[in-house]
């Protein structure tokens, strides 16, 4: 009887939050057409601030879709010329001072992206917020004087990086705020706190974003995009390995 | 007396001969092991000092809570006015800065891919400025193939690393790595030549390059992670070295900074200090149970003796001899048996140790695991205390030997002599 009055008592539970609170996967749709794009282009400065000093570079980026991404360091002259070529699973990394193109894979992946807060693996999720999680939402908040959802995201694959995601989201322009990232263990790994956001035509997106690895000692990586392009055309040898020598 | 007691051990040899053997290889063993553990323990703290630890060691706080993993993000950075510094205030000191990091070891094929890879142990060292770290890692005797690094750009590898990737001299190769900053780092370098430092714990994947090229790489100018400081005289006393680092620890080191440095003694690094303090009391450890155990067998062979000797005593006693004149007489005995035993068994020993001393004895059989760094081949060390120490054994044992096995004459009654003698 107790566990018939419990089941009962989820079930109603359950129907008045689906009432209250919107659809989370259909939200995260929301999220990931605003924040998709055929192709982009960027230009992004990474602010890193690690314990014992604060460096700045500047690179030109290139994407299409999740699949294809390719950037190029342009500033400080110690980073100038340093390549990366995303395709699909592949993740190359073309240095300018030893001429080699390196392939990043398997451990190296974990690693820090120019000493930031951010991993090759970050770089290298390929899929839709949609296709690698299930969104639950749980409550409202409010970040930055914006009124949010907050969404709890459940990975749909053991092999992700991040199992478990929560999120606030706009709730009128759908631009996720704040996201904590947590492994498997529950572990938290990672922050990303949007500081100041932008509009770009129909779009809102994020202008500046801190990020900080859990793991890590330091105030973050400052990530600031400082131009961006939507849905422009990009020559098609940009995401080949040729460019990076180029 | 001494005479007479002489012409009595000479003439009558069962007397001696046995007590005598047991103190010379007593005594024979006891130089051995002394002469051995202090090539040992010298060979130890030369090595560490060399290779590792330096006599004293300066690193970051931050550092020093994890020195054993060598984390070189937490390195010294901007160090040559700080050196400046702490050369003047301490002349009695030589300075090596170095870095250690891991890296991958990349080997490009004809077109630039990755052939094969494998992970480093990187080594970072002045090795163009002076010779002294080249002295100091004993790299001209550890060459195996090809030269030392000439200029810039060019790296040695363990002889393990090149034949398991398949290396040649000459090749370029790419070392891939993180920068002080924590970004992913290449450069490249060339394989001048291989070297085998007899020390399992580093021939399994080394890599040595010069200073310079590495701070480049890692992005750290002006900066080591380690700065290892040797005495001028090349002789490690840890109370001076303690002394020293308290000093330099009350000059320059923060407690409120974690970047601010901090100076270690060799003993106060990879556990030496319990290893020295351990080797020290195993020589008395090793000379109590030598005194011992040597006791034990000549009380025995005093008591056999005694029953050999039984009649010859009884004769003594009933001639008018007092029985603690008796006693007296065998302890003496035994001290010439102890003397000339330690005097034969010392020479022996100090032979055997001499040849350690020139030979060595090789240890690789038994170091295969070992992550200690020591010698493959340990000589032993003939030092003053090598010549006098045989006799705290030979003397003390031999002594105690004859003064137990000498109680029973006082036991012997003289009124059941002649019963005695006549059965």
């Amino acid at each position: 009887m107790k566990k018939l009055i419990m089941i009962i008592s989820m079930a109603i539970c359950l129907t008045l939050l689906n009432a209250v609170f919107p659809d989370g996967n259909e939200l995260l749709k929301k999220i990931d057409d605003n924040m998709l794009s055929k192709t982009m282009k960027a230009t992004y400065t990474m602010t890193v601030q690690t314990k014992r000093a604060t460096r700045t570079m500047v690179s030109v980026n290139w994407s299409q879709g999740t699949e294809k991404g390719f950037s190029e360091y342009t500033a400080p002259a110690r980073e100038k010329g340093t390549k990366m070529l995303k395709d699909g699973d592949n993740l190359w990394i073309y240095d300018p001072n030893t001429d080699r193109i390196i392939q990043i894979s398997g451990n190296m992946l974990k690693q820090s992206v120019m000493g930031s807060d951010l991993s090759y693996e970050d770089f290298m999720e390929e899929t839709t917020m949609q296709e690698s999680y299930s969104a639950l939402v749980t409550g409202e908040e409010i970040y930055q004087e914006r009124d949010c959802w907050v969404l709890m995201l459940a990975a749909k694959k053991p092999d992700i990086s991040y199992q478990t995601i929560k999120v606030f989201v706009d709730k009128e322009r759908f631009l996720p705020l704040y996201e904590e990232r947590y492994a498997k263990s529950g572990k938290l790994l990672k922050t990303t706190q949007v500081q100041e956001v932008m509009q770009v035509k129909d779009r809102w997106y994020p202008k500046q974003m801190l990020y900080k690895d859990a793991l890590k000692e330091g105030k973050g990586t400052l990530f600031t995009i400082d131009k961006i392009e939507f849905d422009v055309k990009i020559p098609a040898y940009i995401f080949t390995k040729a460019s990076l020598k180029k | 007396m001494f005479k007479f007691l002489i012409k009595g051990l000479l003439r009558d040899r069962s007397r001696s001969i046995f007590p005598i053997l047991v103190v010379i290889v007593g005594v024979l063993i006891t130089v051995y092991f002394v002469a051995f553990m202090n090539g040992f323990v010298e060979s130890m703290i030369k090595q560490n000092a060399n290779l590792d630890t330096g006599h004293v060691k300066v690193v970051t706080r931050a550092y020093a809570e994890v020195i054993s993993q060598k984390p070189f993000d937490l390195s010294l950075l901007d160090i040559t006015d700080d050196m400046q510094q702490w050369k003047t205030r301490y002349p009695q000191l030589e300075w090596a800065p170095r870095i250690t990091f891991g890296a991958l070891l990349d080997v490009p094929d004809s077109t630039g891919s990755t052939l094969v890879q494998g992970e480093v142990a990187g080594m970072a060292v002045d090795l163009f400025s002076s010779s002294k770290e080249i002295k100091r890692l004993r790299l001209t005797k550890a060459l195996r193939k090809g030269s030392l690094p000439a200029k810039s750009g060019q790296v040695l590898v363990s002889e393990a690393l090149f034949d398991k990737l398949n290396l040649k001299l000459g090749q370029r190769v790419t070392l891939i790595s993180s920068t002080v900053f924590g970004a992913m780092t290449l450069r490249d370098f060339e394989i001048s030549g291989t070297v085998t430092f007899g020390v399992q714990a580093l021939d399994r994947g080394g890599v040595i390059a010069d200073i310079s090229d590495v701070r480049r790489m890692l992005d750290m100018q002006d900066g080591a992670s380690e700065i290892l400081g040797y005495f001028t005289n090349a002789d490690y006393k840890d109370k001076t070295a303690r002394n020293l680092a308290l000093d330099f620890n009350k000059t320059y080191s923060d407690s409120t900074d974690e970047y601010s440095p901090i100076m270690l003694t060799l003993s106060q690094q990879n556990d030496l200090g319990a290893m020295l303090n351990l080797f020290d009391s195993s020589l008395a450890i090793t000379l109590f149970i030598f005194v011992g155990l040597m006791s034990i067998v000549l009380w025995n062979s005093g008591l056999m003796n005694g029953i050999r000797r039984y009649g010859e005593f009884g004769v003594r006693l009933a001639m008018g001899e007092q029985k603690k004149h008796l006693y007296r007489w065998l302890v003496m005995e035994a001290a010439v048996i102890g003397f000339f035993g330690t005097v034969i068994g010392t020479g022996l020993g100090l032979l055997i140790s001499m040849y350690l001393q020139v030979y060595g004895f090789d240890m690789s059989a038994y170091t295969q695991n070992s992550t200690l760094l020591y010698d493959n081949v340990i000589y032993a060390h003939i030092t003053p205390s090598c010549y006098y120490i045989g006799f705290i054994p030979g003397l003390l044992a031999v002594i105690a030997g004859a003064m137990l096995s000498g109680i029973s004459i006082y036991k012997r009654k003289t009124s059941q002599l002649f019963k005695e003698l006549e059965t």
